[in-house]
């Protein structure tokens, strides 16, 4: 009775007790704090990104991710045999795309894992959403791993301040965002990973963890094309270290396992094929791999013979050596044997390069220098931290540093180069900028503790007087940057990056919002209302899109693989009326669809994109000629000055088609283009070989359909 | 006189030409090496690098037979020669971890460890192999 019921209470009391009572064990402090942390910056990372989905929807942004969206249902429903085979009749007409060996598919292996695992435990998630979460759930893994990059270049502290910095850095948010369905998505994970296994792998010299760092290069190779990046800056930091004199047998260990390992690896990928052996990206990794065989043999030698023995063997080595590689070098480039540097990579060294020969590279937005402006925007606080990073780097030199240094220097170049290389930059910055932090903290915190009451000899120098309010008001500095580091990313990634591109927002007069759906509506009709082999003409920025959503066979497509065929299509659309209608014909159109933004003010519309589209033509047609769209005085126009080939041009007249007689905008005449913000100049266009399919709401996507030839003798 | 000067005169030349073979080949470099080798290494060492010769042998085997006969199917000599490299890299990775003068680099690396790494990397380097061979 009673006797239990106290016992029970005071069982209770015990227990509250002891929870009252329970502390950490001071040991594991730390590693309770750190574990907090990491979660906090876990869940930061993923969250950040989701703002596109809170505003629009959960939608596939832009063009490439529906190429990589298309091919992930692919291979989810037909399975991996029939997507490492697959061959795509329903893009290129009438060529088709082997798109089992033209396509990266570490990302869609990938989401397509992530599918199949959620529904082995009754997780039915939808496809679309695995897709559209993917990019998310990988910045949180890529934080974790640039925890322990940090934490390997220096020590935990770093590794705690870089996953911090990278979980909201701009420059990696712009390709991760919720709906960025891309290859950099996971890529840059892989990238952290290779090169912390890499590291641990020199620092240790254990093959257990060169074997993990060249199984990290299987995941960036079958990932993205970027994986050049590793396999040449691997070997330029062991060349780095023969010239510090920094030569160590586990730097031979971790390079020469990991390079053969990752070479054999990489060739798996059918996109990479025998390239791995053969293209000019990867002779520097075979080099360095021949030349540190040879350095580790002289080593071993050394042990082996005595002084002057030696010295006959290292010159009897260079002649006989050297000689071999001078005519086995000749040879190959004679007979062509090494391919020479692709035309996207030889613009990495030469940025002029594509824009004289090649100008499909030149035209795509994403491959323009950089400006300082875009630095600044993308790095914020990191562009002032970074040279900070590099100096404490260079104080306090080990094998782990001068990879980071090294990592830096050549990623800060490429971004230079590229505006899309920012990506690579990002990190390095913040493991840098995470260096200089912690640093500095560091430093100042020590000043920051109650010196023990018993007077041993001080640590800290008292010829500066008042330390402790100088290290306040230095930690309180560092704190209000870091903050408005964090505003100013979370700015950033709210205004500029988690626009979908496929719809779009605008805010009406009175404040209210107002939805462009047009894409969707555009591909959609085309989807109900084609016939199912029916082919579309447009240009290749729309290519993924049209066949992602509207399920249609295309002409071109952003690949880009075949430049003639573009230049067709461009020509095509540069040319009049009856020119087009004979190319038309010859590609077997159905369908041409333009996208138009003068009664919206769409600005990145086909008729901004039409001097491209002149000059890729012009680039394989000389009949098409660059000289003849534009005004004697050199300009772009498509008012009553415009050229009579650009105003009686196929794109012209679809694009304005009954757009003479629109009102735009209260006060200006009919007619007048929103984004040109000019009157235009041929109101009347008369169509003979195509009409009208459909227009969408606010006229930004126009389809026509190209009219069958007719029928001879006909009724008179 | 002038005859014994003239064999004189001849074996001179006979022996300059063999010595100066022999310095071309470097003779005496190869014969103190072999003695510094077989007095240095021990016995489990210079099994492993019995298997290395062995390697190095079917890896130039290979090469040759690809030079001359040409290189259709690519694939499949790549793989048997990669195969080649990389378990003579192995091997070599191996024996600087096991030969006790490098245990000052390698910390915290027992032998068992480095057998076990090296097992490891040659089932998954066979893996890739088999399925490059086509």
């Amino acid at each position: 009775g009673s006797f239990d019921g106290g016992r029970r209470r005071s069982t209770q009391m015990g227990f509250l007790q002891s929870v009252q009572n329970f502390r950490i064990p001071k040991k594991n402090e730390s590693v309770f704090l750190e574990i907090v942390i990491l979660g906090c910056i876990y869940v930061l990372a993923f969250a950040v990104r989701l703002f596109s989905i809170l505003r629009f929807e959960s939608v596939i942004h832009e063009f490439d991710p529906y190429f990589n969206f298309r091919t992930t249902k692919y291979l989810v429903s037909q399975g991996l045999y029939k997507f490492w085979n697959w061959f795509d009749d329903e893009s290129w007409y009438p060529l088709g795309r082997i798109i089992g060996g033209t396509v990266y598919p570490g990302l869609m292996y990938t989401s397509a894992i992530i599918f199949w695992i959620l529904n082995a435990i009754s997780l039915n998630v939808n496809i679309r959403n695995v897709c559209v979460l993917t990019a998310p759930f990988f910045a949180s893994n890529t934080a974790i791993v640039t925890y322990l990059f940090g934490k390997e270049i220096r020590d935990t502290e770093t590794g705690l301040v870089a996953a911090a910095l990278i979980s909201i850095v701009p420059g990696y948010i712009s390709r991760s965002v919720a709906g960025s369905f891309d290859n950099e998505g996971v890529a840059i994970f892989a990238l952290i990973l290779t090169f912390y296994l890499w590291v641990k792998s020199v620092n240790t010299g254990s093959l257990f963890w060169s074997l993990l760092c060249s199984l990290a290069y299987l995941y960036m190779a079958a990932a993205w094309g970027g994986y050049i990046f590793i396999i040449n800056i691997i070997p330029l930091y062991v060349l780095v270290m023969l010239a510090c004199g920094r030569f160590s047998q586990r730097l031979y260990v971790a390079y020469t396992s990991m390079y053969i390992l990752g070479t054999i690896f990489a060739m798996q990928i059918r996109f990479i094929g025998f390239q791995a052996v053969q293209s000019s990206e990867h002779m520097a990794a075979m080099g360095v791999f021949c030349l540190l065989q040879l350095v580790n043999f002289l080593s071993w030698m050394r042990t082996m013979l005595p002084g002057d023995h030696f010295r006959r063997l290292i010159k009897l080595v260079f002649t006989v050596v050297g000689s071999t590689t001078a005519v086995a070098v000749a040879i190959m480039t004679a007979t062509g044997y090494i391919s020479p540097w692709t035309g996207r990579f030889y613009s990495l060294l030469d940025p002029t390069y594509a824009k004289e020969h090649i100008p499909i590279i030149a035209s795509v937005s994403e491959h323009q220098p950089t400006t300082w402006s875009s630095f600044f925007f993308d790095l914020h606080l990191l562009v002032f931290l970074f040279p900070a990073g590099l100096y404490f780097c260079f104080r306090k030199l080990n094998d782990a540093n001068i990879f980071a240094i090294l990592y830096s220097v050549t990623s800060v170049y490429f971004a230079g180069v590229m505006v899309r290389l920012m990506l690579v930059l990002a990190p390095a910055a913040c493991v840098l900028s995470a260096v200089a932090v912690s640093s500095t903290l560091k430093t100042y915190m020590g000043h920051l503790k109650k010196p023990k009451a018993v007077a041993k000899k001080p640590k800290v120098d008292n010829t500066i007087p008042i330390q402790r309010e100088i290290a306040l008001v230095a930690i309180a500095g560092l704190t209000l940057l870091l903050c408005l580091y964090t505003f100013h990313c979370t700015w950033v990634t709210s205004e500029a990056y988690s626009s979908p591109s496929v719809v779009l927002a605008a805010k009406q007069g009175d404040g209210s919002r107002v939805i462009f759906d047009d894409f969707r509506e555009a591909y959609y009709w085309l989807k109900m209302n084609t016939a199912p082999d029916a082919k579309i003409m447009s240009w290749w920025d729309y290519g993924y899109q049209i066949t992602g959503m509207g399920n249609r066979t295309i002409i071109v497509d952003n690949n880009t693989w075949n430049n003639t065929h573009i230049a067709t299509v461009g020509r095509a659309m540069s040319s009049t009326e009856p020119d087009a209608y004979k190319i038309m014909r010859m590609l077997d159109v159905d369908y041409v669809l333009v996208v138009f933004g003068g009664l919206t003010g769409y600005a990145s519309d086909d008729i901004n994109k039409f001097l491209w589209m002149v000059r890729i033509g012009g680039g394989v047609y000389p009949v098409i000629k660059e000289a003849d769209y534009l005004t004697a005085n050199g300009e772009y126009r498509i008012d009553k000055e415009g050229t009579p080939a650009m105003l009686n041009s196929l794109m012209y007249k679809m694009c304005y088609y009954r757009f003479g007689k629109t009102m735009t905008e209260y006060g200006k005449p009919a007619g007048y283009d929103r984004v040109r913000q000019v009157e235009i100049g041929n109101k009347d266009v008369e169509l003979e070989y195509i009409e009208e399919a459909y227009t969408t709401e606010h006229w930004i996507v126009r389809i026509y359909k190209v009219k069958p030839e007719e029928n001879r003798w006909a009724a008179a | 006189e002038t005859k014994q000067k003239e064999k004189e005169g001849a074996d001179k030349v006979q022996n300059i030409s063999t010595d100066s073979f022999a310095s071309f080949v470097n003779m005496d470099l190869v014969q103190k090496f072999w003695q510094e080798y077989t007095a240095q290494t021990p016995r489990k060492i210079r099994i492993i690098d019995a298997f290395l010769a062995y390697m190095v042998t079917t890896g130039v085997i290979q090469f040759v037979y690809c030079a001359l006969v040409g290189t259709f199917p690519f694939n499949a000599f790549l793989s048997g020669f990669i195969s080649t490299v990389a378990m003579f890299v192995l091997t070599v990775s191996l024996r600087i971890q096991i030969n006790s003068i490098n245990a000052g680099d390698f910390k915290g690396i027992s032998e068992e460890r480095s057998f076990v790494d090296y097992v490891l990397c040659n089932i998954l380097l066979h893996l890739a192999v088999t399925n490059f061979i086509g």
